[in-house]
């Protein structure tokens, strides 16, 4: 174990004209500046997200309501969802992984550096392109503007008969474009963890977070593909006569489904299964224990990884599939149960008997943990296709994946975010404004998500724009519009948390947190090259090694 | 914590929904207040997933509330570092095997419920009707008696001794839809050259509510389903009407002209006469009908009037035009509308 050796360097910052530093940020290929580039990013489309999500909600306060039209509801949904699945969740979990990996494996940089400025300029330009349609979605037939056609686009109401104008287009595009960046990304990803170790570290004594990030760089590779080549067959169909998905010309819309869903259902792990390495990595050290049952942990998300493959066609039991084929995605589906199950039993494990410190990276994750156990059995509930024939397309189903995205990875995420804040800021972030957040956005969660549930079971669909009185939906709705108000404020005090701390916070140090992965042996932030010196490694917990040397953790693993 | 404490309630409130009877109802679309067999056999299977992941739910929240309580660092703990603890390979089998076999038990009732549901033949006393989903209205046809009707489905009530249950094939004419009167089954999607079917078996007579599930346009929101459950003489009194061509009455001759001499005729069917159109619903028995606009208002002299002049009023997106008709023009065929019983 060398880190003792590294000379920490702090290059001053020195005072440069604006236009220089923006010039740098725009050409760096240096992978923390792409990785706080891809936060940024993401955290701007979050406000728009946001912004679509709460124009809903308020349209949906109480029946009959006249706060926007059909249209633009319609629409609102459908860039909401878009966004916040392409251009805020995959740029956020894509800037930690280029932050964190090379920083986490003792590496000064990706394995290629400029495929990563690249692939995150394509994913910018996808997101800015998507967003351009609220001014060219008009087109030459003067129709729709922003895309109104879901986040699944489902066949045939992409088709040129239905979608006029260029809106559809422009979704098209942005996610071609996008989705490029993101093979790139993955490609890096798996190239850095599988090249660009430091001495000693092998594949059993990488951090969980390299496994559990390179488990979703491979399966960006292989599950963008399809929606790429999907969107491909699409713009055929929309420009050059093709009849891939056009069901008047003998197409079929249910292919798009599959196709769709192949990427659709996969992509729910290439979110979650990031966000299962912030956890990974943030509670055992606020529990001060090392991982419980580290190899399964391994194998666990290397199961999911695969069994993922093979779900997707739970999004389609009602589309009129044969028994045998409902069966088997009910059983592939109950299946992954079991290895997340064994993912929540350890990150448990790690905490039992530990030293447990309630700081707000923690607060998120242990929030998470409950969060994420109620969204997974709201999938075993989902699973079990016969229920899902009552669930599908209710607002039973949106109240579970908001659980999954919201509660389970967005938490994880703000969790990162306060846990890596000192590292790449230099700063630490104020414990009482973070705490505010968290209390607020958890209640804020809970009142807009818990109570989405119930107007699913009482039949409410979703993505309808009003809703009949007298159905018992009424109440349900008020109250899931109030949660957005929490949301909203927890948000702000994230943002205000983050630009104060940034200018005011107290110097951090290298290791604020007593944590036990590399990223912690070097200054905050970083500079450039990451290590004077490479480090070498002994054991999953270099740091911990270093601290005890009277008891490093190489004597047991 | 707080969290807790609403995360808990989820599962109270669904478990209140669920035991809810349909007798003092909390919503007419509650999908615990089944009253038809494929909507029975769901709420059953329902129940069995619900118990197994309450209890799933309750032990694993109760170990984390546990581990949040008990092992929180206490100014007494004293300093250094826990126990470090790697693993356990029983400890890990426990938790793997034990799921696995809840899966099973899970998987085989699903599996069963499947079989019964989709798997079922239909009788010869079953009644078949063809579902056409449009945007954003719904076509009946009953083939075997040449009825055709929109937005208000009728079927006979099937006594579980003799049962008449109603087989419904489902064809859509553009976009997908999806077709879901959540008492009576569970939803099957409309979608164009991709025929599905469903079956309902209701058990008791009544109106039954819905709406279309599977986001078909502008208008995906007014797209409502009324099923109406009659006895079996009301059923076969019902089709014995809807069979029957448009009669011709007095004092709406004008009206009718009026009708026939516009695009009305391009769209709407009112058999017996001149009007044959397929793209908008059949109005040949209009008046029979308690709603119009697919089920979003009450079917009054008022409401039609104002429809007919401006169908966007009540339902803006929806592709039936406002005719710029006059004053008069309106009068005279919301008149002639009036005499189709």
């Amino acid at each position: 174990m060398s880190t003792a050796s590294i000379t920490v360097s702090n290059p001053s910052s020195d005072r440069r004209p604006l236009v220089e530093t923006l010039h740098q940020w725009v050409t760096t290929v240096d992978h923390k500046r792409l990785g706080i580039l891809y936060i940024l990013y993401a955290l701007l489309f979050l406000i728009f997200g946001g912004i679509e999500a709460t124009i809903m909600r308020i349209q949906l306060i109480r029946p009959h309501n006249n706060f926007v039209s059909p249209e633009v509801f319609n629409r609102m949904f459908t860039m909401h969802g878009t966004t916040m699945i392409f251009f805020v969740a995959m740029p956020l979990v894509f800037g930690f992984a280029n932050y964190l990996l090379p920083l986490m494996i003792g590496a000064r940089d990706m394995a290629f550096p400029r495929l990563n400025a690249f692939s995150f300029w394509l994913s910018a330009f996808g997101g800015f392109l998507l967003y351009f349609s609220f001014l060219g979605g008009n087109g030459l037939y003067g129709a729709g503007n922003a895309p109104d056609v879901g986040w699944f686009a489902y066949a045939p109401l992409t088709s040129q008969t239905f979608s006029l104008g260029h809106s559809t287009d422009f979704w098209v595009l942005a996610l071609l474009v996008s989705g490029i960046g993101s093979m790139g990304t993955g490609a890096n990803i798996i190239a850095t963890v599988l090249c660009m170790r430091c001495p000693g570290m092998t594949l059993g004594k990488m951090p969980l977070f390299a496994w559990l990030n390179i488990t979703m760089g491979g399966m960006v590779l292989l599950v963008i593909s399809p929606l790429t080549a999907a969107q491909l067959m699409l713009l055929v169909d929309r420009y050059l006569g093709g009849h891939f998905f056009d069901a008047q010309a003998g197409g079929s819309a249910v292919l798009w489904m599959h196709f769709f869903w192949i990427f659709g259902h996969p992509e729910v792990y290439v979110l979650a299964i990031p966000a299962f390495s912030f956890v990974s990595e943030i509670v055992p050290v606020f529990s001060r224990k090392a991982i419980f049952g580290y190899p399964v942990m391994v194998a666990a998300t290397v199961a999911i990884g695969f069994i993922s493959m093979s779900v997707w066609a739970h999004h389609m039991f009602t589309v009129g599939m044969t028994a045998a084929g409902n069966i088997f995605f009910v059983f592939s589906t109950m299946a992954i149960a079991v290895p997340t199950g064994i993912k929540i039993f350890n990150w448990l494990a790690t905490m039992w008997g530990g030293k447990i410190q309630f700081k707000t990276p923690m607060l998120f994750c242990t929030a998470f943990l409950f969060q994420f156990l109620i969204a997974g059995l709201t999938g075993i509930m989902l699973s079990a296709a016969p229920f899902d024939w009552q669930l599908s397309g209710s607002y039973f189903v949106v109240a579970h994946f908001h659980y999954v995205i919201v509660g389970g990875i967005l938490f994880s995420i703000f969790g990162a975010f306060y846990y890596w804040f000192p590292k790449m800021s230099g700063r630490m972030y104020n414990e009482s404004l973070g705490k505010l957040h968290f209390w607020l956005f958890a209640i804020g969660f809970h009142l807009t998500f818990d109570f989405m549930h119930i107007p699913g079971l009482l039949g409410m669909p979703r993505r309808i724009y009003t809703y009949e009185p007298g159905r018992g939906w009424d109440i349900y709705n008020l109250i899931v519009t109030i949660g957005v108000a929490f949301q909203a404020a927890g948000t702000l005090v994230f943002i205000g948390n983050l630009l104060w701390s940034k200018w005011r916070g107290r110097a951090a140090g290298s290791d604020p947190w007593d944590a036990w992965t590399l990223e912690w042996s070097t200054a905050s932030p970083p500079p450039s090259y990451n290590f004077a010196v490479v480090p070498e490694v002994k054991s999953r917990r270099p740091l911990w090694d270093l601290k005890h040397p009277e008891d490093p953790d190489w004597h047991y693993e | 914590m707080g969290t807790i404490k609403t995360a808990a309630m989820i599962l109270c409130i669904a478990a209140a929904a669920w035991a809810n009877p349909a007798s003092q109802p909390l919503s007419p679309t509650n999908i615990f207040a089944p009253a038809s067999t494929p909507a029975d056999m769901i709420s059953r299977l329902s129940s069995l997933v619900l118990t197994v992941t309450g209890l799933i739910f309750l032990i694993v929240f109760s170990l984390i509330l546990w581990a949040v309580v008990k092992f929180r660092e206490k100014a007494r703990s004293g300093p250094g570092e826990p126990a470090q603890i790697y693993g356990s390979t029983q400890v890990e089998l426990a938790w793997t095997v034990i799921p696995i076999l809840i899966v099973v038990v899970l998987l085989l009732a699903t599996v069963r419920a499947i079989a019964n549901i989709q798997n079922a033949v239909a009788p010869p006393s079953a009644v078949e009707v063809t579902v056409i989903g449009h945007q954003y209205w719904w076509e009946y046809r009953y083939p075997g008696s040449n009825v055709v009707t929109a937005n208000e489905l009728h079927v006979p009530v099937s006594d579980p001794s003799h049962p008449t249950p109603t087989f419904l094939k489902l064809l859509s004419a553009d976009t997908d839809h999806s077709f879901w009167v959540p008492r009576l089954a569970g939803k099957t999607d409309l979608i164009p050259n991709h025929p599905n079917s469903t079956w309902i078996d209701p058990h008791e007579t009544g109106l039954y509510l819905g709406q279309c599930s599977q986001y078909c346009g502008v208008q995906h929101a007014k797209m409502l389903l009324r099923v109406y459950v009659d006895t079996r003489e009301q059923f076969d009194q019902w089709i014995d009407h809807q069979k029957r061509p448009a009669v011709a009455r007095d004092g709406a001759i004008e009206g009718r002209r009026t009708f026939e001499s516009t695009a009305c005729v391009n769209c709407h069917t009112v058999s017996g006469t001149a009007a044959a159109g397929k793209f908008g619903p059949d109005l040949t028995h209009l008046m029979s009908r308690d709603t119009i606009g697919a089920g979003i208002v009450p079917n009054t002299r008022a409401n039609l009037r104002r429809w007919i002049q401006d169908p966007g009023a009540f339902k803006p997106g929806c592709l039936m035009p406002a005719m710029g008709l006059s004053d008069s023009q309106l009068d005279s065929i919301t008149a002639y509308m009036e005499t189709l019983h």
